[in-house]
């Protein structure tokens, strides 16, 4: 009886340790619930055969993302062992110590940051801006661009009309208000028995939707957040006759050329009033670019891509992530091997077949990938001119008073764009000043 | 001498199989202290689920705290906070929304959920079947009703829309519920009125049912007419009836948050941020948990000695 009851609390402690060696051999990677996650969960397939590590994934869709993933952070939850947070967040990571510095781990593992393109490194990595100081591997290049409804600019009639109309070929924007210009033609507009509306742009309230699609033309303009950088002297930049400028363009265009009850808008609804047949042009992330082109009803040949025009200089609206390890995860070792086997050129070139954008230099050089995908010329010319808003630790207050300010004066119509960007600087130095940064 | 129940009996029995000295200690717990072991565990949930939060956010509202950045230094900032929030002109802006919203709603439900009450209270043929259609809409989860509503409200393909133009002869696609910044306050107002007026209507039927129908049958004796019985019987006897229900329906729609959020995410701009959408974001996305602490404080003094009033009133009414 009593060797029964060894040879049992033996079996028993053997389920136990191989229970938890199991445990052991799984990580949970953290990120947005979109199409670039599909492409990850087939690439870390190749991780989990390579090293019997099981990958479990948490996709937050991304009106929550940063709600769900900043409180989990600031709880310092074991959620997550990995995390592909947003540009916007390295500065929180890095200061409130939620994300493991890297640099030793890149040291000992011969992983150079000069390997990867230095948009991408400055923008997701390094805190403070551009020390070499490293909380995230650059994952997921992006920025805002548009697509286009190919085959009605080819249309001969529409071609002629527009000529007629505007002296110049019916062809993707090279600036800002030629862009307007389109939008304006093809507002209203009957095309195969049906009102088509001009462009899907971002006037989402609740998270970034408003600041990411206002930017695209302010940055366009030349807008500035500091005077000099580091100097949080934000009067004259951030409200400079180019800004005012930008905003009033961003506004005319929200009012002259999106489809009704376009209020309220993100990425969801760029897509799908350019899925629906809804409009001429929108502008979203190239991330859904890979999508779009295979869509069977608007992609193929029917879809053209381009990048943000440019009005006083070329510049984008900078998307996209890096992938960092969260200090509170007790598996920490393996999420870094997953770095390590992430960041490997052979890797990173399927990361981009499948799907994901790869800010590594073996697969942006390569002469092939301009011409690899359709859109892949434009990513690179977005990506050699990004621009991202604030990244500092107090970045949400910072993006929900830009969120308030442009919505009230954009889509509610109250004030003016002085006065919008003039309060923007008074709720910005608020913020600095307790912080301790002013 | 009195003649002894089945519970004395088996008390007598218990108490005679329980060891001495365990029998005098039970005999020297007094009926209070039994009252204070049984409600004992409720208060002590009570004191860590209600009043110790309620006590740390009044601690939090003088410092300048922020929960997102936990290891620096906290700060004692005095009424600072109170100060900010009394004097920001966007914390106004919300109380505004909030109080335009509340009085509508409330006048709205009232008056139509007394109507239903009245109406269903006739008992004509099929009473019953349309009482249970009318509850249907506080059945669902405010989400769903948030989420429902935004494409009954879309401008396009929206159900509201079209109806509006069947009767009016504008075109649906010329105007946004949900995205004008007149129509938008109305927009919230209506989605409540239609979740909530069941509500109030049940509580209106149950105080129509209450009143006895001798009443009715002495005004007829004395020939008083019917406006006469309404005004005189019906509307006072239903009134603390009303007057909870409008309580109830006027603490929950202060503090309203999911329905709007849903809806307008507080837009366009900010013409139908809510008080409550407001906190939310200077609480949870903002951060700034110091200013969050002194904006609930002071909602809920608000709400609290607004209420005290309200029952107050209620009381003499019910007293009447």
């Amino acid at each position: 009886m009593r060797r029964m009851g060894l040879a049992l609390l033996g079996s028993t402690a053997l389920i136990g340790g191989l229970g938890s060696a199991a445990e052991a051999e799984e990580l949970t990677l953290c990120w947005a619930a979109w199409d670039p996650a599909n492409a990850l969960v087939e690439l870390s397939k190749d991780f989990t055969a390579e090293t019997g590590v099981d990958m479990k994934f948490e996709f937050v869709p991304w009106p929550n993302f940063a709600d769900r993933m900043l409180n989990e952070l600031n709880s310092g939850g074991q959620l997550c062992d990995l995390m592909i947070g947003d540009s916007q967040w390295i500065g929180g990571g890095a200061e409130n110590g939620h994300y493991v510095k890297l640099n030793d781990f890149f040291e000992a593992e011969g992983i150079s940051m000069d390997d990867f393109a230095p948009a991408t490194v400055y923008a997701y990595s390094t805190w403070p801006k551009g020390t070499p100081n490293y909380y995230a591997l650059p994952a997921m290049g992006d920025a805002n661009a548009w697509f286009y409804r190919r085959d009605w600019f080819e249309r001969p009639e529409l071609q002629e009309e527009f000529q007629a109309q505007y002296g110049r070929e019916l062809a993707p924007p090279g600036t800002q208000l030629e862009l307007l210009d389109i939008a304006e033609f093809f507002q209203g507009r009957e095309i195969d028995g049906k009102t088509v509306y001009g462009a899907a742009i971002f006037t989402e309230r609740g998270s970034e939707g408003i600041t990411m699609g206002a930017t695209g033309a302010l940055y366009a303009w030349g807008f500035k957040y500091e005077n000099e950088p580091g100097s949080y002297d934000m009067e004259g930049a951030v409200n400079s006759p180019e800004a005012v400028e930008a905003l009033e363009f961003y506004k005319t265009l929200y009012e002259c050329c999106t489809p009704p009850g376009y209020t309220d808008s993100y990425m969801q609804e760029s897509l799908d009033a350019f899925k629906s047949g809804q409009v001429a042009m929108a502008m979203n992330w190239f991330a859904f670019f890979p999508g779009l082109y295979k869509d069977p009803v608007v992609g193929g040949d029917k879809i053209g891509f381009f990048v943000n025009p440019g009005q006083n200089v070329e510049a984008s609206t900078l998307g996209g992530q890096g992938i960092s390890v969260i200090s509170y995860s007790d598996k920490q070792d393996l999420a870094l091997d997953y770095i390590k086997w992430f960041a490997q050129p052979e890797v990173q070139q399927k990361w981009w077949s499948l799907g994901g954008y790869s800010c590594h230099n073996d697969v942006l050089n390569d002469p092939s990938f301009p011409d690899s995908q359709p859109f892949a010329a434009d990513f690179l010319e977005a990506m050699g001119n990004v621009q991202d808003f604030w990244q500092e630790p107090t970045y949400a207050e910072l993006l929900l008073a830009m969120q308030k300010r442009l919505h009230d004066y954009i889509v509610a119509d109250q004030g003016t764009a002085q006065e919008a960007l003039d309060l923007l600087i008074v709720d910005w130095t608020e913020t600095f000043e307790d912080d301790g940064k002013l | 001498m009195a003649r002894s129940t089945p519970i004395d009996r088996v008390a007598h029995r218990a108490a005679a199989a329980t060891p001495p000295h365990l029998r005098a200690r039970v005999r020297g717990i007094s009926d209070r202290a039994v009252a204070w072991v049984f409600i004992a565990p409720t208060i002590a949930l009570l004191l860590a689920i209600n009043i110790f939060p309620l006590l740390w956010t009044v601690y939090l509202s003088f410092t300048n705290y922020r929960a997102n950045r936990p290891n620096r230094e906290v700060e004692w900032v005095g009424t600072r906070n109170y100060e900010r929030v009394l004097t920001d002109g966007d914390i106004w802006h919300t109380l505004q929304v909030t109080a335009h919203f509340v009085c509508w709603t409330l006048a709205l439900q009232v008056l139509i959920g007394f109507t239903l009450a009245w109406l269903i209270n006739r008992n004509f043929r099929g009473h019953g079947f349309w009482t249970t259609v009318i509850v249907l809409p506080m059945m669902l989860s405010p989400a769903v009703v948030g989420n429902f509503w935004t494409f009954l409200y879309q401008p396009q393909i929206g159900l509201f829309n079209y109806v509006v133009a069947f009767f009016s002869g504008v075109d649906p696609s010329s105007f946004s519920m949900i995205g004008s910044v007149h129509l938008a306050p109305w927009a919230i107002i209506i989605v409540d009125t239609w979740m909530w007026t069941p509500f109030v209507m049940l509580i209106c039927l149950a105080g129509l049912r209450s009143i006895p129908e001798y009443l009715y049958e002495a005004a007829e004796v004395d020939r008083a007419s019917p406006t006469r019985q309404f005004w005189t019987i019906t509307v006072p006897m239903v009134l603390p009836f009303l007057m909870l229900a409008v309580l109830f329906r006027g603490i929950e729609n202060f503090k309203m948050f999911d329905l709007v959020v849903e809806l307008t995410s507080g837009g366009p701009g900010s013409v139908t941020e809510l008080a409550s959408i407001n906190l939310k974001r200077e609480a949870f996305e903002k951060w700034r948990t110091g200013y969050a602490s002194a904006f609930a404080i002071v909602l809920f003094v608000t709400v609290f000695g607004l209420a005290s009033i309200y029952v107050k009133a209620l009381n003499r009414v019910k007293d009447r």
